[in-house]
């Protein structure tokens, strides 16, 4: 486990505060996949997982290299499947995934419109 | 955080109160933004509101070109309106719907006079509105005299994750002092509009939402000739991670907290059923939401974004929070407030509403935004359909 050791002055007081880090978070246990929220992740990297629901970790290897916002496959998907993000279907997958790779517009697409 | 329980602000003759005090030089139509503009120019301290419609509507259209230009003079952050058409008849339909605040109004017509006669006796009128409204003094108001509408855009997956529930948490903690809520964007609740419809206060508003949102649906999939894809989500959206509507609108939809909405609004609007939170039903355009949210009467707005939007109004100041720290880092003169520690856990989400809190009273009492500190405002009429 990764942990950032920060130092806060506040007043005269000094406070020792450590920060586990994340590099991916998760909304909803639900959920099949998470998002990056350091400024990018490289294949093979063993990252770590928050999912804010339960205040629970998880790690995953990546697979591709993704950038901070977009999103990671917590789990292998098929053609056909549905991503849930905030606990809720967000969209289908029209291209296979495997977990760790890059999930975006070139593999879900919107189920409206 | 022991919330404030007051603001300083400019009490209106109405009993509401504003977070700015604006002279606004108002013209009816498009073919007056010349006049209107050039008594701004005459006039320090004036602001006009030019905007490119105002002839031939007719039908809601032209009622709903009525409501925005009445509400804008009506917002309480405006002190006095001076309002400037071609024609006399719909120039003093909007001085007698805004002189019913009580507050001081006066129309000019330019047919007959022409632009310099117009602008002339405008001008003087405006400078005698500009130095009485110089004299007023900020006054302690209750929290509950704060109107907050919110609106977020170039979202990216770090609202859906910070900036939005950080405005959520904002919402959780103001609503039970009575303030005045609102939210909007219909397009952008696609996807979500069951689980939004839930949260109606009551079967009413949860019906009158959904019809609401059913008809702007129809009126999209009517319209389109594509997938939306380079609309909904747009180009910004996808760059900072976020892939479909549905995704989008559940990261929008982090906007409300745990609130429940009491009643759905047409565009421009005015609440009429007291404090808490409010639909309304209008375009997911930044420039286009607030315009309308500020016709209706809305007096400070919080504007979440992701990548980075810059959108600001000439009467109701927009605070922008971003949890992208890119964006911080890229274009941080148009963030009011950074929440960007959330995603690196060194925030919580609490802690980023009190933030949020603190940056809003201070823009009420008169602290700049970035946008106005920047010249944004973009004053954007919603046009439903052709004139005749």
């Amino acid at each position: 486990m990764r942990l950032i050791y920060k130092i806060l002055q506040n007043s005269n007081k000094q406070i020792d505060t450590i920060y586990m880090a994340t590099d991916i978070i998760i909304h909803d246990k639900k959920d099949n996949v998470g998002v990056v929220v350091i400024e990018k992740i490289t294949p093979k990297q063993d990252c770590a997982c928050w999912i804010m629901e339960d205040d629970s970790s998880i790690n995953i290897q990546s697979m591709d290299e993704i950038p901070l916002g977009h999103k990671i496959a917590m789990i292998d998907l098929n053609e056909g499947d549905t991503i849930l993000k905030y606990g809720h279907d967000i969209g289908k997958v029209v291209k296979s995934i495997k977990k760790g790779e890059h999930v975006h517009v070139h593999n879900v697409k919107t189920k409206k419109w | 955080m022991d919330i404030p329980k007051s603001f300083l602000g400019y009490k209106r003759e109405n009993g509401r109160a504003g977070t700015r005090n604006h002279v606004i030089i108002l013209p009816v139509d498009d073919i007056s933004n010349a006049c209107a503009e050039a008594v701004a120019n005459n006039i320090k301290g004036t602001i006009a509101l030019p905007h490119s419609y105002g002839r031939l509507q007719f039908g809601a259209d032209l009622e709903l070109h009525f409501r925005t230009m009445i509400g804008t003079g009506c917002n309480p952050n405006v002190a006095a309106v001076i309002v400037i058409g071609i024609e006399p008849k719909w120039t003093k339909k909007i001085v007698d719907g805004i002189a019913k605040t009580g507050k001081p109004v006066e129309g000019f017509h330019i047919e007959r006079t022409g632009d310099i006669g117009t602008t002339m006796k405008a001008s003087k009128k405006a400078q005698d509105f500009v130095m009485w409204a110089s004299e007023k003094q900020r006054e302690e108001c209750p929290m509950s005299d704060l109107w907050i509408s919110v609106k977020c855009g170039e979202s990216d997956t770090t609202s859906g994750l910070a900036a939005n529930p950080t405005v959520g948490n904002l919402m959780d903690k103001l609503e039970p002092m009575g303030v005045h809520l609102c939210f909007g964007e219909t397009s952008e609740l696609t996807g979500a509009e069951n689980v939004c419809a839930t949260r109606g206060a009551t079967k009413e508003a949860s019906d009158k939402f959904m019809k609401t949102w059913n008809a702007y649906n129809d009126f999209i999939l009517k319209e389109a000739t594509d997938d939306l894809s380079e609309s909904q989500p747009t180009a910004g959206n996808i760059a900072g991670g976020l892939t479909t509507i549905e995704e989008k609108a559940f990261g929008n939809f982090q906007k409300i907290g745990n609130c429940k909405f009491i009643d759905v609004l047409e565009p421009a609007e005015e609440p009429t059923k007291g404090k808490g939170l409010y639909f309304m039903d209008t375009s997911s355009a930044a420039a286009e939401c607030v315009t309308l949210q500020a016709a209706a009467g809305f007096n400070i707005h919080l504007f979440p974004t992701g990548q980075g939007n810059i959108v600001g109004n000439p009467i109701e100041p927009v605070v922008k929070l971003t949890a992208n720290p890119l964006t911080v880092k890229g274009m941080g003169e148009h963030i009011d407030c950074d929440v960007s520690k959330i995603l690196s856990r060194e925030m919580n989400l609490s802690e980023a509403g009190d933030e949020l809190i603190k940056t809003t009273l201070r823009v009420a009492n008169g602290r700049l935004t970035c946008a106005e500190a920047l010249g944004h405002k973009e004053f954007v009429m919603t046009k439903l359909y052709r004139s005749a």
